[in-house]
């Protein structure tokens, strides 16, 4: 942030001490909070375009060239549009939970690094800050669920719960991965520590980086796990009552959420802002970062141009039936592994090949397993189904026997 | 300032949400009670497939009743058939089932020239059972990309409409409209087709099948698919003949039932096609089954199209079928028959009939009773949408709500047949 200021009034030519520490700050934030805040605006366009493609269609291209001001135009539009509160609604909860979503998701902002020496607050526990700030989103659905005064909010609102609460576990399981190799918390740690290393952590761990990229759609709910909003059953989840603007902040911070996964794996895994020359040249470091955070984006927008939308109860048992325990395993397989084979002194590429053999083999052998594991577990399942079937007991009636019996 | 609606309605809440009293019976008293929520799915819904309303009791996400109330897109369009002569009211036959044109205006038609004795020219024939399965394969299409939707797999849909516009546009091209085409007519057709028909079906048939295996590719092994619908939405064998269901739904419950087969109407008997049967009666089955189906159909026509020999297209029973054109200036008997048919219509004779095809959705029947007068007496279609909402209670019990979504698109409910 320092860094920040000071390049920014280098540029305009005003010195540094005619300036108070809070100006100072608040400049930089509202630099740094603009950024990103623009950020969905293209990203939403390149999703339009991208899902477009992937479905034989055009997308945007009448606003602007090659329909880059729709999002502009989208967003007038919604200015200009009324607010409607349904009867009954909980005021405070229904009017407050946009805001508490889009701040949620930018407070992550601040711990991402750019490039070097660019990073709103390099705290020293920048990955537990973004773990943190992250769930203060489900506060925020919970809001909106419960303040709309309609059983579909509250339905999204419910799965959300569920859902976010338990794909924190692999987040964070896997999240601890790089923290480990790392030796540090702090966001430009690790980077540091990647872009010393000559590789990136994904060599090592890259049954964490799956995961990690998995419970992070998970945690944002995007397909295949979209549950909180599922179109076809829920209508909007927990936005249905919203409207104007109070929606736009819902759409703006999960385009903002879904867009900030992609940095957020690009610094954990995948080297942030290192590349070739990012060191001489900080704004390398940025185009690095975004091309790794667009590539991590498409991924899911490929998921979510091909894949269904899983039920409830298997996105539970994926979680803890197979994303947890398989978390946990992959942590203590790669914290014993580190101490076992030591960073070798030359620590260049090639001295470091065996580790990567080693480590990034025995990473996916625990996935190889963990799959293997879930494909005969599914496979038991449907057989299982199939014999219920034939017994005349499937679906089972669990509705009944929960309830309270002689009421 | 954000506006209420408390600022416009002066009424208490209680009163302005109206009884529930009318439930009584229906949903268990925890629900009446309000210990377990009560649902009001539709009738404005994303995946009701028009407007379908399902009053659901659950209990968390599970489904304790789901109860199918109809009726929100009827249209009187029996009724007001009666009020048209027999040519005319084909063109309302278009807007029951709208997805299947074609079989509802060949139902029709069958039971008119059921009730008449009517020869229908071979010609004519070929070109109805053409168009009839690519009818069937176009709403085997819109099935498939809602289906996809109502599961979260945004893309089929992109993918199935595209391939449906090929098929509008043939039936553009015969009959000057995309999907209401009032192309069959008592005795034969309305014109003959024009001569690009022969290359365009060619081109069906050239891509569809490999547009097929691309949408298999797409769901068919996809595990979270497979996930979603497998051992979903069961249906016995006994409980869909209970049912009554029929068509697709029928036959993934392993009943071997196609009225293609079992009572051939316009020669279907000459073809030489397989009829897919499921074993499981879920909605993945139902999906495999239809997927075969538009192959099978795809065979249909081609053995059609190679059958296809120039010849008349319509019967050249005079009393009922208008003459040529070309005949009007030569002959005045012509003239006769052509003003006859034109203002007061034909007269068949009394009775009733019952005529029942393979539609795309299971049978579609058409009963028809004729007091002699131009107009019928009474039409009344037999949609198997309406039949298979009536089975949606016993499918939905004790699934979750989002598999109430995949069931309510795998027994393929078109709202404008059901209400009609």
């Amino acid at each position: 942030m320092e860094q920040l200021y000071i390049d920014l009034e280098n540029y305009l030519g005003i010195g540094t001490d005619s300036v108070p520490e809070v100006v100072r700050l608040a400049i930089a934030v509202l630099v740094l909070g603009t950024i990103f805040l623009l950020a969905p605006i293209l990203t939403i366009w390149v999703e339009r375009k991208v899902a477009a493609r992937f479905q034989n269609r055009i997308g945007p291209n009448r606003t602007g060239p090659y329909g880059l001001l729709q999002s502009f135009a989208d967003v007038l539009k919604l200015i200009g549009k009324e607010q409607i509160m349904p009867a009954h609604a909980d005021r405070i909860p229904f009017l407050f939970a946009p805001l508490l979503m889009v701040v949620s998701v930018i407070m992550i902002t601040a711990v991402i690094p750019l490039m070097p020496n660019y990073i709103g607050a390099d705290l020293s526990i920048g990955a537990l800050y973004f773990v943190a700030i992250g769930s203060l989103s489900t506060i925020a659905v919970v809001m909106a669920g419960w303040g709309s005064n309609n059983k579909y909010a509250l339905l999204g609102a419910f799965r959300t719960v569920a859902q976010l609460i338990s794909y924190e576990i692999p987040l964070v399981f896997s999240l601890l991965v790089p923290v480990l190799f790392a030796g540090t918390m702090s966001m430009v740690g690790i980077t540091q520590a990647q872009a010393d290393l000559d590789y990136w952590y994904i060599f090592l761990a890259p049954a964490s980086f799956l995961i990690f990229l998995f419970s992070n759609l998970a945690e944002i709910g995007r397909t295949p796990f979209d549950l909180l909003e599922a179109e076809s059953e829920l209508v909007a989840g927990y936005q249905i009552e919203y409207s104007a603007m109070p929606w736009g902040m819902f759409m703006l911070s999960e385009f903002l959420h879904a867009f900030l996964i992609g940095p957020l794996v690009a610094v954990l895994f995948l080297g942030g802002w290192d590349g070739p020359f990012a060191e001489d040249v900080p704004v390398l470091g940025v185009v690095y970062l975004v091309i790794k955070s667009m590539a991590v984006y498409f991924l899911g927008m490929w998921m979510r141009a091909t894949l269904p939308r899983f039920r409830i109860d298997q996105l539970m048992e994926f979680n803890w039936k197979f994303l947890v325990p398989l978390s946990i395993a992959n942590l203590l397989i790669a914290s014993f592994l580190w101490e076992l084979f030591p960073e070798p002194a030359g620590g260049g590429l090639v001295d470091n090949f065996p580790r990567f053999i080693v480590m990034g083999g025995s990473s996916l052998f625990t996935l190889m397993v963990g799959l293997e594991f879930l494909r005969r577990k599914s496979v038991e399942d449907r057989e299982r189904i199939a014999r219920l079937i034939d017994e005349k007991n499937y679906p089972l009636a669990t509705a009944d026997q929960t309830g309270v019996a002689g009421d | 300032m954000v506006k209420t609606r408390e600022n416009i309605s002066t009424k208490p809440f209680s009163e302005w949400e109206g009884s529930i009293d009318e439930l009584k019976g229906l949903v268990s008293d925890k629900a009446m009670t309000g210990e377990s929520m009560l649902l009001n799915m539709g009738p404005q819904h994303p995946s009701t497939h028009g407007v379908l309303r399902v009053v659901l009791e659950l209990e968390g996400e599970e489904i304790v009743t789901a109860i199918p109330d109809v009726g929100y897109l009827h249209t009187g369009i029996e009724k007001n058939m009666e009020a048209k002569t027999y040519e005319k009211s084909i063109v309302m036959t278009d807007r029951t089932d709208y997805l299947n044109p074609m079989g509802n205006g060949l139902v029709y038609n069958l039971a008119i020239e059921k009730i008449i004795n009517l020869e229908v020219p071979e010609r004519a024939q070929i070109i109805r059972v053409i168009l009839t399965e690519l009818t069937r394969i176009n709403s085997h299409l819109v099935w498939l990309g809602i289906h996809g939707l109502d599961l979260g797999v945004t893309s089929t849909m992109t993918y199935c409409f595209r391939e449906r516009e090929i098929l509008l546009d043939l039936f553009e091209l015969v009959s000057g409209q995309r999907m209401m085409s009032t192309y069959f007519r008592p005795g034969g057709l309305w014109r003959d087709v024009p001569e690009e028909f022969e290359g365009a079906v060619q081109f069906i048939l050239n891509i569809f099948p490999q547009k097929i295996d691309d949408y298999e590719a797409l769901l068919t092994r996809n595990p979270v698919f497979i996930d979603r619908t497998q051992g979903i939405g069961f249906m016995s064998a006994e409980e869909a003949l209970a049912y009554g269901l029929s068509g697709p739904t029928l036959r993934a419950s392993g009943i071997n039932f196609d009225i293609r087969k079992v009572q051939p109407y316009s020669g279907y008997e000459n073809y030489d096609f397989d009829v897919p049967v499921g074993e499981h009666g879920d909605v993945y089955d139902r999906y495999l089954l239809r997927m075969e189906e538009m192959r099978q159909s795809l065979r249909i026509v081609e053995q059609g199209l190679k059958k296809l020999k120039p010849g008349p297209f319509r019967s050249d029973n005079r009393k009922y079928v208008p003459p040529p054109r070309a005949e009007l200036g030569r002959s005045m008997e012509a003239v006769i028959h052509h003003f006859k048919l034109w203002t007061e219509g034909f007269r068949p004779p009394v009775g009733e009939v019952y005529q029942v095809i393979e539609g795309p959705r299971g049978e579609l029947g058409c009963y028809l009773v004729s007091d002699g007068s131009p107009y019928p007496w009474r039409v009344h279609f037999r949609d198997p949408s309406f039949v298979h909402i009536g089975a949606l209670q016993h499918m939905a019990k004790n699934h979750f709500l989002a598999d109430l979504v995949a069931i309510i698109g795998s027994i393929d409910i078109v709202l404008g047949g059901c209400d009609r």
